[in-house]
């Protein structure tokens, strides 16, 4: 069986309808807590009635901190956590409830890129077993050898020399790691990847090499992300939308330029005053929003706006109303009462 | 028995820790990984040092040396750290150290939650350092260890103090830790990595903890990090490594507006700013070098745009070009042979 040359890939016309590669609406993802008996059953609300769309050959920067439900979204998309509400559509259609064989079918067009480039790669594994991994489970290639010659292209286009094959991934540096991931994530040749904090865990000088390489990738082979942050940073430089989630909830969502030259939302704000810029004449001129507080407990989230305990600027109305995700600008939602 | 203790305060801008010429060579399976070669530093009394560096630098092996951390199969080669001017790794030194450690220099570490004991509460683990460094009383501990909570903007530090870690968020914990490094008022806080564990907005709450008890204090803070906004808000010098080298030092808003190391130089690019509008983000080519099998020359020769024939051959020394100190062949985008740049006045 041969397999299919990255570039032949045949990508079915998209019916111009407008309809996005993903839609996802109200999507609400509770994990329940093992309560004893006779207990109320506790809830943890990790992703609370968020929606949005992603249209193809886009990325869409999801940015929150640690407990805003980023991660879980991520992973409720590719349908690998239990949705409590909400329907996801992928290319026009409801896989909310695929199982089987179908959701099977559904996951070679949807594939995730880890954070941790060291704990991804099974470190018994050669290079060549790791990249063909994904082909011979899909039943694409029959044996790992059918797939070297498929393996290497990938490598190529990843920016690997084609002897990696043989490796194993501890001759290889955290970088040239998240290449391999990123390599085994295109085995597929899936439509949607999710990058989960892809960078986080690289050196600085090291961020930008992958991040050029996902853009280039993206412009020769038209993938659509979904790029998780857990800051403003980095996503500043290959998302076209950006969307920010506090506690649950998603707070705010415009284009990318947009977003950074008028944040409708406190705590885009807070976020944005919060990433330090290396530069001292311009980290001692500029006034800093530090927020009081810590991330509140999704056990029992707050009432009204989740964000009014830490907000500096919350009025009464915010802990007893939660604000819509209202139009405040030309393709830009927040949810706040007062901006 | 009483420990070895330094007399009395240094007076602001007095030398408190000076290092010279440090080696640390870490003997492994694979070969010797020689982690940092030939550091030298000083840090004067009130002052915010810098330590700034990737993965592999020797940024934190040099904090460890510095307080006498080193394990097998690590151990200091080479070199001098001297406190006050007092040596301590001469003879008596450990006995001197070990009056020192956690009193005049205390330490602050990465992660919160492997540096405190889950099974004592918060007011006991911080009470137990001023018992055992300072010999007061069990209920005197309590009281003071309740003033620091406060200090590090802990609210309620009463019930505070009776709480265990794990109720702590990762915030809090640091926080805490940074009340346990000064329960006993040091001279020098050294933290390494204070806020890489932790999210952005909390990241932010620490850092001007950090600025505004050295203001107060008037304590010297030694500051290791791989980020160089972190760098930028709190410290007055800055100290690039790479390698295990020291390749850039001087005062940081001149080494942030005017990089004179084609290293840090990269690592200012590569640092992704909100203040500026970038289409593409920059980096540095190739990866950071193995220090079992370093590149010959200056280690960052491989991933140089500068580098000529001169730089695989000889490792270039830390040079004075105006008060800032450079290692490098090329200091400042320079060619070899052209001369150091105008005004080498104050020599």
């Amino acid at each position: 069986m041969r397999s299919v040359g990255v570039s032949e890939k045949r990508r079915e016309p998209e019916p111009r309808t407008g309809e996005p590669l993903l839609r996802v609406e109200g999507l609400t993802v509770h994990f329940p807590l093992g309560g004893a008996w006779g207990r109320r059953r506790r809830v943890v609300h990790a992703v609370d009635d968020v929606s949005f769309e992603i249209r193809r050959g886009e990325t869409l920067g999801l940015v929150g901190e640690s407990g805003s439900g980023k991660t879980t979204t991520g992973r409720a998309i590719l349908r690998r956590v239990p949705i409590t509400a909400g329907r996801i559509w992928f290319k026009g259609r409801d896989i909310t409830g695929l199982r089987g064989e179908e959701l099977r079918r559904l996951r070679r067009d949807m594939q995730l890129v880890f954070q941790d480039p060291y704990a991804s790669l099974n470190p018994r594994m050669r290079i060549l077993d790791i990249v063909a991994e994904p082909l011979l489970v899909h039943g694409l290639v029959r044996r790992t050898l059918d797939a070297e010659d498929r393996v290497v292209e990938l490598l190529e286009l990843v920016g690997l020399p084609a002897d990696a094959v043989d490796r194993y991934p501890h001759a290889f540096s955290g970088g040239q790691r998240q290449r391999i991931g990123i390599a085994r994530a295109l085995a597929l040749e899936p439509d949607l990847i999710v990058a989960d904090e892809p960078v986080s865990a690289l050196d600085v000088s090291i961020r930008a090499q992958v991040v050029n390489l996902m853009q280039d990738l993206q412009e020769r082979l038209g993938l659509t992300y979904l790029f998780i942050a857990h800051d403003l940073s980095v996503v500043r430089h290959i998302s076209h939308r950006i969307a920010v989630m506090y506690a649950g909830k998603l707070v705010e969502l415009a284009d990318r330029d947009e977003i950074y030259r008028d944040p409708r939302h406190p705590y885009t704000r807070a976020l944005l005053s919060a990433v330090p810029i290396p530069d001292p004449r311009v980290q001692r001129a500029g006034g800093r929003t530090v927020l009081r507080g810590e991330i509140p407990n999704p056990v029992q989230p707050p009432t009204g706006c989740r964000f009014h305990t830490r907000c500096p600027i919350a009025v009464e109305r915010c802990g007893a109303e939660e604000p819509p995700l209202e139009e405040k600008g030309p393709r830009h939602v927040a949810a706040c009462w007062l901006t | 028995m009483s420990v070895a203790r330094t007399d009395g305060r240094v007076p602001p801008g007095g030398r408190l820790l000076e290092v010279e010429d440090l080696h640390v060579k870490f003997f492994t399976r694979r070969g010797v990984a020689h982690a940092v070669r030939g550091v030298s530093f000083r840090i004067d009394a009130g002052e915010t040092l810098g330590l700034v560096g990737e993965s592999g630098s020797g940024k934190s092996v040099t904090a460890l040396a510095l307080m006498g951390l080193i394990r097998l199969p690590g151990r200091i080669t080479a070199g001098d750290v001297r406190w006050k001017g007092r040596s301590l790794l001469g003879p008596g030194g450990e006995r001197l150290l070990a009056g020192i450690r956690g009193r005049e220099i205390a330490i602050v570490f990465q992660d919160p939650m492997t540096s405190l004991n889950p099974l004592f509460t918060v007011g006991f683990q911080i009470g137990e350092v001023l018992r055992h460094h300072l010999g007061i009383g069990r209920d005197q501990a309590r009281r003071r260890a309740i003033e620091l909570l406060e200090m590090v903007g802990i609210a309620f530090p009463e019930q505070r103090a009776q709480q265990y870690p794990h109720e702590f968020s990762g915030g809090m914990r640091q926080r805490m830790l940074i009340a346990m490094a000064l329960a006993c008022e040091p001279e020098l806080l050294i933290a390494d990595e204070p806020t890489t564990a932790l999210d952005v907005t909390i990241q932010a709450q620490i850092l001007e903890l950090l600025a505004e008890l050295q203001r107060r204090l008037g304590i010297a803070v030694l500051l290791i990090s791989h980020d160089l906004g972190v760098v930028a808000q709190v410290c007055h010098r800055i100290a690039v490594m790479y390698a295990g080298h020291i390749v850039e030092t001087g005062a940081a808003e001149e080494v942030f507006s005017r990089p004179g190391h084609p290293y840090t130089e990269g690592l200012l690019r590569s640092t992704p700013r909100l203040d500026r509008v970038e289409s593409r983000l920059q980096g540095i080519d190739g990866s950071p070098p193995d220090l079992i099998h370093p590149p010959p020359g200056c280690p960052f020769h491989p991933r140089c745009r500068l580098a000529d024939e001169r730089c695989p051959a000889e490792m270039p020394p830390l040079e004075d070009h105006d008060g800032r100190e450079v290692a490098c062949w090329h200091a400042f985008g320079r060619r070899v042979g052209e001369e150091a740049g105008a005004g080498t006045s104050h020599g």
